[in-house]
């Protein structure tokens, strides 16, 4: 076999049509390109994977911010992240601004979304049962990073939820906050609250691609806590870093007869069915947005402990355990 | 001594100060007797002053309005536990100011008290014709007190401070009708740490985040604030 390559190899340099050289050559020169662009490429990737969730908020931060004129929302793939599964795809996304409103009937069921939104106890009074608005747990009219926003959840659904075994629309999501989280009761479909909900939430997600995972969407989800999660150790997190706006009983004081703060348990609280009365979702919320304007200041476990903590104490009933 | 030293718009006001002095009587008729001599003795000395006590009214205003151009500000209606905490402040030092550490020195801790709960007794800042018209400048203010600036993790300034800003007891003072040089001072301050008493650097840290030009703009703004855009 090697003889019979070598003689080749003659043979063809002495025909002098072509020299077998250049096969070596340029097999070399091949392998030499593609190790200069794929090192680089490997070294950024690896990069863009071990950024902190913090450095994702401000990504959207800086855009968000050039984001006041007439520009359409911006979208911008990036690698999917190590730890989620292979078909998510985590996308940048920033919602429209509010200034950029449309008039007319749609612009109209938006702005009543949004109000419905940012002043749930005036607008959608008659399916509240608590002292709670959309806005408390979905910052910023919704429109916050790591606090839920409404543009990242809009097209995930339809979804199949475990909490009730069945694929959801996201108007069946929506009527889920208002029995859990609002304590009330769920607008029929078809009513205007529902519609003007999911016009705003439309709205906000507008050239989001859908199906696919939002950077920014929920709560950044923690890491196990290193010691278990602990009442005590979180009552003393409360007193020091929640108690000025929330009050000494999680109840703070009314202003013309409406919670400026959102009571944390008791009457006028989400109820016992609420994702907040999960551990995770509440320490998670917590460590990435409180105290207000200084989210991520608190310790991963001082947020699992006055999570611990806040729900410890009584709130209204699962509405589901009192029907069964 | 100090009398002679005081401003005559000072005694102006006193000497009418018919009308708050029957008001105080009605309200001391109709509750527990205790908390409203407190304010009456506030009342008194807020207007006469005393040894060493520049009397409040000089620079705060016959009814606790402030005075808008020399950036003292208002104190009507702000919540009784915030002012007292200044005072306190002032007093030892946590919060700075040439004017305000002697009077509160010379005060006694009662006295603190009378004062802070006269004039959280007195009316707040009420929606005055004087709105003015909108502005680039003002629309950024009114969009930093009613939804913040989240790029920045700069909350709505009513988040904390109330609907329509006008202050939720016990910590968080009205910001409305607040002068504009006196608001524009204290976000300053709280960004150079010449005033550092507010609790868990809330303040601070927002202040911390703030431009020059987005301090102007909501100063000016809750100066004189409009509402017409919360609720579209």
């Amino acid at each position: 076999m090697p003889n019979r390559l070598r003689n080749w190899f003659e043979n063809q340099k002495q025909t002098q049509t072509f020299h077998p050289s250049w096969i070596l050559l340029v097999v070399a020169a091949t392998l030499i390109i593609a190790g200069i662009i794929w090192v680089p490429a490997e070294v950024i990737s690896k990069a863009e994977h071990d950024r902190p969730p913090a450095a994702d908020a401000e990504t959207i931060s800086g855009k968000d911010a050039a984001h006041t004129g007439n520009t359409p929302p911006t979208l911008e793939p990036r690698p999917p992240p190590t730890q989620s599964g292979p078909k998510t795809i985590q996308v940048d996304f920033s919602p429209p601004d509010v200034d950029d409103l449309p008039n007319g009937a749609f612009g109209e069921v938006v702005r009543l979304g949004r109000n419905i939104f940012n002043d749930t106890q005036t607008y959608a009074r008659a399916y509240v049962g608590n002292g709670l608005n959309c806005v408390n747990c979905h910052l910023d009219e919704g429109r916050k990073a790591n606090s839920a926003p409404l543009w990242a959840a809009y097209g995930m659904f339809p979804a199949y939820r475990e909490k009730n075994r069945r694929v959801n629309s996201y108007e069946d999501r929506l009527t889920g906050c208002f029995r859990f989280s609002m304590n009330g009761k769920a607008p029929p479909p078809g009513s205007k609250e529902l519609i003007a909900l999911m016009s705003y939430s439309y709205w906000l997600s507008r050239g989001a691609p859908v199906g696919a995972e939002l950077a920014g969407r929920g709560y950044p989800k923690l890491a196990a806590p290193q010691q278990p999660p602990d009442e005590a150790r979180g009552k003393r997190v409360f007193e020091v870093n929640c108690a000025i706006c929330h009050g000494a009983d999680g109840q703070e004081t009314q202003v013309s007869g409406r919670y400026v703060f959102p009571p944390l348990w008791g009457k006028d609280s989400f109820n016992a069915g609420a994702g907040m009365t999960q551990i995770h979702n509440a320490a998670a919320f917590i460590r990435a947005n409180m105290p207000l304007g200084q989210g991520n200041t608190l310790t991963e476990q001082e947020a699992w402990d006055v999570a611990k903590y806040m729900n410890s104490h009584a709130r209204p009933a699962d509405p589901r355990v009192i029907q069964s | 001594m100090r009398t002679n030293s005081i401003n005559p718009r000072c005694l102006h006001p006193a000497s009418r100060a018919g009308l708050p002095a029957i008001v105080l009587i009605a309200w001391a008729s109709l509750g527990p007797g205790a908390a409203h001599a407190d304010r009456l003795a506030g009342a008194a000395l807020t207007q006469q002053g005393g040894p060493g006590i520049t009397a409040c009214v000089a620079c705060h205003g016959a009814r606790g309005e402030g005075q808008a151009a020399a950036g003292f500000p208002r104190l009507a209606g702000q919540p009784k536990a915030y002012l007292f905490k200044q005072l306190q402040d002032f007093s030892n030092g946590k919060r700075k100011n040439p004017q305000m550490e002697p009077v509160a020195r010379a005060l006694s801790e009662q006295q603190r008290g009378d004062a802070a709960d006269y004039y959280a007794s007195l009316p707040g800042w009420k929606a005055d014709a004087k709105t003015a018209a909108s502005s680039p400048k003002l629309l950024l203010g009114s969009r930093l007190a009613i939804r913040g600036n989240w790029n920045k993790e700069i909350p709505a300034c009513f988040a904390c401070h109330g609907p329509k800003g006008g202050g939720t007891p016990p910590h968080f003072p009205a910001l409305t009708g607040q002068p504009s040089a006196y608001t524009r001072a204290q976000l300053k301050a709280w960004q150079s740490g010449t005033r550092s008493n507010d609790p868990q650097g809330l303040m601070k840290a927002v202040a911390d985040k703030m431009t020059d030009a987005e301090i102007d703009a909501i100063s000016l703004y809750l100066e004189h604030p409009s509402f017409s855009g919360r609720r579209e």
